[in-house]
């Protein structure tokens, strides 16, 4: 069970990491008018497209003693990243970047302009209607971008596989423990795993969407 | 209509050929450790019969379960005997094709620019200070990781080490974690220590008398549809010429064969 609460720990981290990293990432590129806004979007969009396991190669090099990131890590820490949980959180964070960002995107977006402009004739700052207007507003996105995070990050593989190294209640999460047992022919262990997994899984989703329509009501005009 | 003739005979000709050619082929779930060996044997088989080899490479674990589950492969060459000697007894290899192809040694390896030198050192390096992360395959299911973990054993070290160690899912990726300066050290295959881009890095072949003998066996897969070339292959690796390419890479002779 060491490797349930890993997967756990590193999705809730990342869950949190990214809200306030996603934020105001989504709120630039929700509310700029550059003309190069849709080549953010891109990269932004990036990790969903390349392959986890290429992903995490490509970490473990940058990463890596040679690797530019590596080099300034090891000058600071004294040790590389890869092996890690921080090493994980970060390269989780990478992966699941887009499931955060997309979301509270489209959140922002939605939001009328109107109820902006009204803020700001009013003589809000934009610090406060972000927090006054925009943030309860969008708080569906909110969820969304928290639930989707910490989903995605709860079944990774790939990028884990690659950085990890397999180290028991440091990077061996639930999913490379199942891999791990399935590989070994402990096919009873396996499956025992990937139920608990699934059913812990569902009901912390359940959970949230629950929530999800209670956190509606207060703010939509009906 | 002499010209019809000929052309059309011309042109059935090319059709048979094509069929003929496109039936030559064979499937082959390969150990990592054979990820630069195995290239060679097929360009050599392939220059001698025309049979092409498609291979496919993976940790002898993953392809035991996969060939258990229908995975559409003529011959299967494990980095062990187990796997191999499992599925003869479950069914699924062509009967008396179970063949021993090599024996598989252990090298501790460093990068090219690493400060130690290994060949001197041999186990002390794994107890340097500088040495923060050494990368093993999997013991739980990569034979090669056992043999690691028992030459670890042997030497009188394990205990020292196990806290520096780093699991890599099969061979291959073992090597990547050193390559990429993750791991400062490694114990990998010899045959991927051989390869053209880990050629230069510097490496200490650790003794043979401390892990049992790593035999690898590979075998004719039940359910193949082409299990005649696959059997040429077979006869090809067993062959002066395929013997010669395994020898390069650092697979010995098994004591049998």
């Amino acid at each position: 069970m060491q490797s349930l609460w890993l997967s756990l720990k590193l999705a809730s981290f990342v869950a949190a990491i990214l809200l306030a990293v996603a934020t105001p990432l989504a709120y630039w590129l929700a509310f700029t008018r550059t003309r190069a806004k849709f080549l953010f979007e891109s990269v932004v969009a990036l990790p969903l497209v390349l392959p986890p396991t290429v992903l995490g190669f490509y970490l473990l090099v940058t990463l890596g003693s040679r690797g530019v990131l590596g080099k300034l890590w090891l000058a600071l820490f004294g040790h590389t990243l890869a092996f890690t949980f921080e090493g994980l959180v970060i390269a989780s964070c990478v992966y699941s970047a887009p499931f955060a960002v997309q979301p509270l995107i489209n959140s922002f977006e939605s939001i009328d302009k109107k109820l902006l402009a009204a803020s700001a004739v009013l003589g809000a700052s934009r610090w406060r209607t972000f927090w006054r207007v925009i943030a309860p507003l969008a708080l569906p996105g909110f969820i969304t971008a928290a639930v989707l995070s910490f989903a995605h990050t709860l079944g990774e593989f790939g990028v884990v596989l690659m950085v990890g190294g397999d180290l028991p209640g440091i990077t061996q999460t639930a999913s490379i423990e199942i891999y791990d047992r399935v590989q070994s022919l402990q096919y009873a262990a396996a499956n025992h795993l990937a139920l608990v997994l699934l059913v812990i899984a569902f009901v912390v989703l359940s959970a949230v969407y629950a929530m999800n329509r209670k956190a509606l009501s207060p703010w939509t005009a009906r | 209509m002499r010209n019809f003739v000929a052309s059309s005979l011309l042109s059935l000709s090319f059709f048979l050929a094509a069929g003929v050619a496109s039936a030559q082929e064979i499937s082959v779930a390969a150990a990592s450790d054979l990820s630069f060996a195995m290239p060679d044997l097929a360009a050599g088989f392939q220059k001698q019969t025309g049979i092409k080899v498609n291979a496919t490479f993976g940790s002898s674990g993953n392809f035991f379960s996969q060939i258990q589950h229908g995975a559409p492969f003529d011959i299967f060459f494990s980095a062990d005997v187990d796997y191999p000697r499992k599925l003869d007894a479950a069914g699924f290899c062509e009967p008396g094709t179970l063949y021993e192809y090599a024996t598989g040694k252990i090298v501790v390896w460093a990068a090219k620019d690493s400060p130690l030198d290994i060949a001197r050192l041999g186990w002390k390096a794994l107890l340097d200070s500088r040495v923060q992360r050494i990368a093993i395959a999997n013991p739980a299911h990569a034979p090669y990781g056992r043999a690691a973990v028992a030459a670890l054993k042997s030497a009188g070290i394990l205990a020292q080490v196990r806290s520096k160690l780093v699991y890599g899912e099969n061979i291959s990726q073992t090597a990547q974690f050193v390559q990429s300066g993750n791991a400062q050290i490694g114990i990998l295959a010899l045959s991927i220590a051989l390869s053209p881009t880990m050629q230069q890095g510097r490496r200490w072949e650790i003794p043979d008398d401390s892990y049992p003998l790593l035999i690898q066996a590979a075998v004719v897969l039940k359910s193949s549809k082409a299990k005649n070339e696959a059997k040429k292959f077979l006869d090809f690796i067993k062959s002066a010429a395929g013997r010669e390419i395994l020898d390069k890479y650092g697979f010995r002779r098994p004591p049998r064969n």
